[in-house]
């Protein structure tokens, strides 16, 4: 499904993913834990396209296609899906309109007939349901006035209704009370399938105990230091992450 | 170094137009008192002469290159049918439809405002037959030929005056649709005058579109309108420059409110070379209620200047400025947004905002508040930005599957919402709309 080897990427002149490497294959569900600056938000950005980066060196594999080739537009009509962090608020554009936009351009892309106005709303109205998203969003402009887990919600409505092969949730867990926290990692795990794979990036333990993933990876100044399975997040939560600094600056000595 | 140049620059700003103003004085049509106004206007215009490069003003929008060479004014009158005017409607709108061709109203192109008992359409032709005591008094009461040199101008050479009379009480439905056409080829310049008065406790909407039929590249539009809206009245009106093609317009309007008067405007430029909107108005009694909005969308060469001009004079009064403007290529903008508040004025509400976006590095645009405060007990604020298309909200279009062409028109299309959103005839907005969708995905 994905392929990542030796990805080095930055900003300006700062290198900020520094060789990353990761595999997943499709059904897998693999986290992404690290501290505060370690290149997680980068990583996802670079995936989807973000303009702003510049890719130096490496090379990724999405489901058998050069990844790095293809414009922001193209990733996510192949079936790339990035839940954003910090998602915009785009006035003038109802999430509606926004919405059927994007599933028209992906229709067209894949070559098939253009989605029934009807089928479209019972799209919504169910996809709506399953993350209990309440607002009513036809006449209201993309996340403007949203609250911080509305926004987050809508995310994860989009990406249900988009249904992609690979979806990266960047912290979409942070500032999330625990209900609404429940009901995201709902949405997530209603969608998990044998071919559809999910990057679940994340600060805390706490949204692996409702997503549970099949491998846990720590980030740390850019690309993946250890790698284990779920016992490795609790393991982080205990002795946070400075044990795994440690670790690195002892490998470093010796 | 060009001799020719030199000696052009030292003559009197405009006096290139003497010799013809001069004669058209002694050919137009109108009675004693137009041939007085006219002639009084005259000689103002031949003291002021055209804004010059140090005006303020006119800073921004040097009119020096509009007039090079010598203007002739148009006489005859093309000959168009009603087929001709089919594009310039608005489809799916009943309105009377009132067409100027080269500033002279066609009657035969015009509605005759029936089913709507004492509303009246005049002319210079029928104001002779019939004087009319109230065309008399506001007929360029407001529109002062001190004020700018082009309302003298405009009033020395009008050729005709379309006189819209709207009686006490009468809410009136049916739109009126002004066209207001140009036919001329070459370097003429059209004075349209229109002369709007509505009673007392009348609603009326006012459509004026401007339209260039022949090539219209060296052609000048200098277009004056006085309104007055009488007290308890209500009126929409809505200027809309899109068929313009390489026009040169200066387009006034001057508004005059009285007790508890309705003002809503916009103003729309999609098309025409070179644009100048000059907007005043007078809110001389209290609890007038005014609302500004204006919309450009420029590309090439386009430049479009809204000067805007609120007069509070009385206490209790609101208005309300929103302009938004879009520019491409090496297009300009300008927007000039004055508000007095006049000692009297107590418990104004004075608001404008100016929002722009550039989409190329030569476009430009000159923003320039100017609120003069004479009362305290006031509140007034203003607010511009000028900036880019928001790259956050773009990649997160494009993210979705949205392609970078499409996000980018979504986007613009998103920025003129405000200003669409408040045209009241839901057949024009429909219309604007489509006009913006087409103008942004090109
Ligand atoms: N747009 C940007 N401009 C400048 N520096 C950036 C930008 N995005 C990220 N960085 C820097 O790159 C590093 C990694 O940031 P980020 O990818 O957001 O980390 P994380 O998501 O793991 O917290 C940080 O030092 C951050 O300051
Ligand atoms: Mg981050």
């Amino acid at each position: 499904m994905l392929t990542i080897k030796n990805l080095k990427a930055g900003i300006a002149d700062k290198e900020i993913l520094k060789g990353f490497n990761l595999s997943v294959k499709p059904g897998e569900v693999h986290a992404i834990m690290g501290p505060n600056g370690s290149g997680k938000s980068t990583l996802a950005n670079v995936l989807a396209g973000k303009p702003e980066y510049t890719v130096t060196d490496g090379e990724v594999l999405f489901a058998g296609k050069d990844l790095l080739d293809l414009s922001p537009e193209d990733r996510a009509r192949e079936g790339l899906f990035l839940a954003f962090q910090y998602p915009v608020e785009i006035p003038g554009v109802s999430n509606i309109n926004f919405l059927k936009t994007a599933i028209a351009e992906i229709r067209q892309y894949k070559g098939l007939p253009p989605m029934e106005a009807k089928d479209f709303l019972k799209l919504v109205k169910e996809k709506q349901a399953l993350v209990e998203l309440q607002v009513t969003l036809a006449n209201r402009s993309v996340n403007e006035g949203f609250s911080g887990g509305e926004k987050k919600r809508n995310e994860i409505f989009q990406m249900a209704v988009l249904e992609p092969a690979l979806a990266i949730l960047d912290e979409t867990d942070s500032g999330l009370d625990i209900d609404a926290l429940r009901i995201v990692a709902n949405g997530v795990n209603k969608l998990r399938s044998d071919n559809r794979s999910f990057i679940v990036i994340t600060h805390y333990q706490r949204l692996l105990e409702y997503i549970v993933p099949d491998f846990v990876h720590v980030m740390y100044e850019g690309r993946i230091v250890k790698s284990g399975t779920k016992e490795l997040a609790l393991e982080l939560e205990e002795k946070g992450y400075d044990w795994i600094k440690k670790e690195l600056s002892q490998q470093v000595e010796a | 170094m060009n001799t020719s140049t030199t000696i052009a620059e030292k003559i009197t700003p405009g006096a290139v137009l003497l010799p013809e103003l001069d004669v058209l004085q002694t050919t137009l049509a109108g009675n004693e008192q137009i041939r007085f106004i006219r002639r009084k206007a005259l000689k103002s215009f031949r003291l002021q002469g055209l804004p010059e490069r140090k005006n303020e003003e006119y800073k921004y929008s040097p009119v020096a290159a509009l007039f090079r060479t010598g203007r002739s004014f148009p006489a005859s009158t093309h000959s168009l049918t009603r087929n001709d005017l089919t594009p310039f409607l608005v489809p799916g709108m009943d309105a009377f439809l009132i067409t100027i061709i080269d500033g002279k109203l066609s009657r035969e192109l015009s509605d005759e405002l029936k089913g709507t008992p004492a509303l009246q359409l005049h002319d210079l032709a029928s104001l002779e037959e019939t004087p009319s005591a109230v065309f008399q008094k506001h007929f360029g009461a407001d529109a002062l030929i001190t004020a700018d040199p082009f309302i003298a101008l405009n009033t020395a050479a009008f050729r005709d005056v379309v006189f819209i009379q709207v009686p006490n009480n009468a809410r009136i439905e049916k739109p009126i649709h002004i066209l207001n056409i140009v036919t001329a080829e070459g370097a003429e310049l059209v004075n349209p005058r229109i002369l709007i008065q509505v009673g007392r406790n009348s609603a009326i909407q006012v459509i004026e579109n401007f339209i260039a039929i022949g090539k219209a590249e060296q052609t000048l539009c200098n277009a004056l309108t006085e309104i007055r809206v009488g007290s308890g009245s209500t009126m929409l009106f809505y200027k809309i420059q899109d068929h313009c093609k390489n026009l040169s317009l200066i387009s006034t309007t001057q508004v005059y409110q009285d007790e508890q008067s309705h003002f809503d405007t916009h103003t729309v430029s999609l098309s025409g070379n070179w644009i100048r909107n000059n907007l005043t108005i007078v809110a001389d009694a209290e609890q007038c209620e005014t609302h500004l909005n204006g919309l450009f969308i420029l590309n090439n060469h386009q430049h479009v200047d809204n000067h805007t001009l609120v007069d509070h004079r009385k206490p209790n009064c609101e208005s309300n400025q929103l302009y938004r403007g879009i520019l491409d290529d090496k297009s300009t903008g300008v927007f000039n947004g004055k508000i007095y508040v006049r000692p009297d004025a107590q418990k104004t509400n004075a608001y404008q905002s100016s929002k722009n976006m550039l989409l190329s590095d030569d476009a430009g645009m000159n923003t320039k508040p100017q609120l003069e405060i004479y009362a305290d007990d006031v509140k007034c604020s203003h607010g511009s930005s000028t900036g880019q298309l928001d790259e956050d909200a773009l990649f997160y279009l494009r993210a979705r599957g949205i392609g970078a062409d499409s996000a980018r028109a979504l986007l613009m299309f998103a920025f003129t919402r405000d200003v669409i959103n408040t045209i009241r005839i839901e057949a024009l907005r429909t219309q604007v709309e489509e006009l913006i969708e087409k103008r942004l995905t090109h």
